[in-house]
């Protein structure tokens, strides 16, 4: 087990530094210049030169990503003499728009970001195994041909679709629902969960489609093992067999997807943060697009890539704890 | 379970590498046909999927029906007092303009919509095109040979499905300046896609590779490259299309997406994302411009995953074609 996690954890560290690496390389070889952003239009080649200096990019790749990761570790200081400004732990570089370190700025807009996932994830789960299951263990009938086909229709909504119509039904023509802002859950639970209610289900609504066909398609797998058979020959009760048996083994499979979504959600709800202007990771990450922030968008990248590697990890380590099958 | 690959194709069957191999392909071909055209569900998306193609490669001659060109503005047909909107309920759906024109230039929406699927179905089949080809290689590549070429394939399997692919094609695509936005969409959609195939094709060549037909074949003194595409290939392929399928309406949505947050296709040339990222503005005093293009697509997501599914359940070993909607 330590030998197992040993390794993963290095693994984790190798994919990170490749994923940091590869994402440093595409922003620093593009035609757009940092240090031309950050000065601005009316920008002298003096002015210009001085600027690139500043950031450190005249030095070349490999010292600024040395730099770089250095950074992330140890913090650094960033420029020299007056014009100087601290980056600590962990130093994701300096957003030159915002006269702010990348870590802080994300680190405010995270709480929007992980409220708005884990509702939506809570929400999917919730609905997506439920009818999932249901549909598995009605197979071929009625409820399981209706559940299917509204989930297949539904897993081909776009999400700015589902939100679009949700906006237009709610909010303009019966007027039930206020339009979303984000109120922190510590000064106002009814009011967080109020403001992201509309959020929740349009990106829940994609996400539970999908769930029911996963779902439903372990859970058919599952329940043909002849392992559920001895259950039931057994005596079990139906309810034991499904719940005990059939359950835990049907959704371990589900585990793995629902990691990875979980993570890619945290820092990339880029359309749903962008349509209900929730002040999150993602929105943050678009505003930055546009007016060129790389250092922002350098950061971004790299929080969403360690939110997956985390993710995977954590799962591989879940799946022994589920699947007594699984040992390290 | 017996499926259709494995009861008929060229590892269940007595078919030798270098003989004949037509007879019992075509027969598996025509068995698949039978079955597919037995569901009320694959015909409809067949029906829909057909269509929507001739329309894209037919715009110039449908738009020319429809009387306006795709970057034509019409000022008859807004508003100006009322802010660019179009004339007419509806999105100023008319005789003239059959699906109302865009607000502020009146541009026609049946002709945007037509050359809109071009882009996109375009840019979608291109990408799943390059991701299957290099999907294949890789997947077939790192099961055959094993060993160590197995060992850097996969890890850079594990890698690429290890990066955050929607932001990362967001920060890519926004940052390239001056070139051909649709080979650029293609080639990134494509770079986070490829894990996907390849690991499907490396089970199934890693379950190919010691049956005994693709050996005869090796110890007869066959080439690496002739064993892989006449043996292994073929055995490999029925769960690739299946998959390959089903690849299509991620990819449109990839496109519409991306075009959506403004990075993807750039206006004046339309595309399905691009389009329902313009009307986003107008939708709630002209919900007709946001409903016709997403419809659209919606609509071929739709028809691919349902004769994905289909595909899937006949030819993927692991669904057994017995149980039916899976």
């Amino acid at each position: 087990m330590i030998r197992y996690l040993t390794r993963r954890l290095l693994g984790a560290l190798g994919v990170l530094l490749a994923v940091a690496a590869v994402t440093f390389l595409i922003f620093h070889v593009m035609p757009a210049d940092p240090a031309q952003a950050a000065c601005g239009k009316n920008c002298s080649t003096e002015r210009l030169a001085a600027v690139r200096q500043y950031m450190g990019l005249d030095q070349p790749l490999p010292v600024q990503f040395g730099a770089f990761l250095t950074g992330i570790f140890a913090g650094r200081t960033l420029g020299t003499g007056q014009y100087a400004v601290d980056c600590g732990f962990p130093c994701l570089g300096y957003s030159y728009a915002y006269s702010e370190p990348v870590w802080d700025l994300l680190v405010a807009r995270l709480p929007v970001s992980v409220s708005l996932a884990l509702g939506a994830a809570a929400l999917w789960l919730l609905f997506g195994l439920t009818s999932g299951v249901t549909a598995a263990l009605r197979k071929d009938s009625l409820t399981d041909r209706t559940l299917m086909v509204g989930a297949v229709t539904a897993a081909s909504m776009p999400v700015y679709f589902t939100a679009g119509l949700l906006i237009l039904l709610f909010i303009k023509t019966l007027e039930i629902l206020p339009y979303p802002g984000y109120v922190p859950i510590a000064e106002d639970p009814l009011g967080w969960a109020g403001n992201l209610l509309l959020p929740w289900c349009a990106l829940a609504f994609l996400y539970a489609a999908m769930y029911t066909r996963q779902s439903r398609t372990a859970m058919i797998e599952t329940m043909s093992e002849p392992y559920i058979r001895t259950a039931r020959a057994k005596g079990l009760p139906e309810r034991t067999v499904v719940l005990k048996h059939g359950l835990r083994a049907g959704l371990t499979p589900i585990l793995t997807i629902f990691g990875m979504d979980l993570a890619g959600l945290l820092a990339g709800a880029v359309i749903t943060e962008q349509i209900f202007g929730l002040p999150g990771v993602g929105q943050f990450f678009h505003k930055a697009l546009t007016t060129g922030d790389q250092p922002v968008v350098l950061g971004v990248t790299l929080l969403a890539a360690s939110f997956i590697v985390v993710a995977n990890l954590l799962v591989d380590l879940l799946y022994a704890v589920v699947d007594p099958r699984v040992r390290y | 379970m017996p499926t259709l690959t494995q009861a008929t194709g060229p590892g269940g069957g007595p078919t030798p590498v270098a003989g004949n191999p037509t007879e019992p392909e075509a027969s598996t071909w025509r068995l698949l046909r039978t079955q597919l055209c037995a569901r009320a569900s694959v015909r409809v998306s067949l029906v829909v999927v057909v269509l929507l193609v001739l329309m894209a490669l037919t715009a110039p001659w449908l738009t020319a029906l429809g009387g306006w060109g795709p970057e034509e503005f019409d000022k008859s047909a807004i508003d100006p007092y009322l802010g660019g909107m179009p004339v007419g309920s509806f999105g100023g759906i008319s005789t003239d303009h059959w699906f109302g024109v865009e607000p502020l230039t009146g541009r026609d929406l049946f002709a945007r919509v037509v050359y809109g699927a071009r882009v996109s179905l375009l840019i979608a089949f291109l990408a799943t095109t390059l991701v299957v080809v290099v999907g294949t290689a890789a997947g077939i590549a790192a099961g055959y040979f094993g060993g160590r070429v197995d060992t850097v394939l996969s890890r850079l399997m594990d890698l690429t499905m290890s990066f955050p692919a929607l932001i990362f094609m967001i920060a890519m695509m926004s940052v390239a300046r001056d070139v051909n936005r649709v080979l650029l969409m293609t080639a990134v959609i494509g770079l986070f896609g490829w894990p996907g195939v390849a690991r499907v094709v490396r089970g199934q060549t890693l379950s190919l590779r010691r049956r005994e037909y693709v050996e005869a074949a090796r110890l007869a003194g066959a080439s690496p490259w002739y064993v892989l595409t006449r043996a292994v290939l073929p055995g490999v392929s029925g769960p690739l299309i299946a998959y390959t399928t089903l690849l299509v309406p991620g990819m449109i949505s990839t496109e519409a997406a991306l075009s959506f947050l403004g990075v993807g296709v750039q206006p004046p040339t339309p595309s399905w994302g691009q389009l329902i990222a313009e009307s986003y503005q107008f939708y709630e005093t002209d919900p007709m411009f946001f409903i016709i293009p997403t419809t659209f697509l919606v609509l071929a997501v739709l028809a691919f995953t349902l004769l994905g599914d289909a595909l899937r359940d006949l030819l993927d070993p692991r669904t057994d074609p017995r149980s039916g909607r899976s």
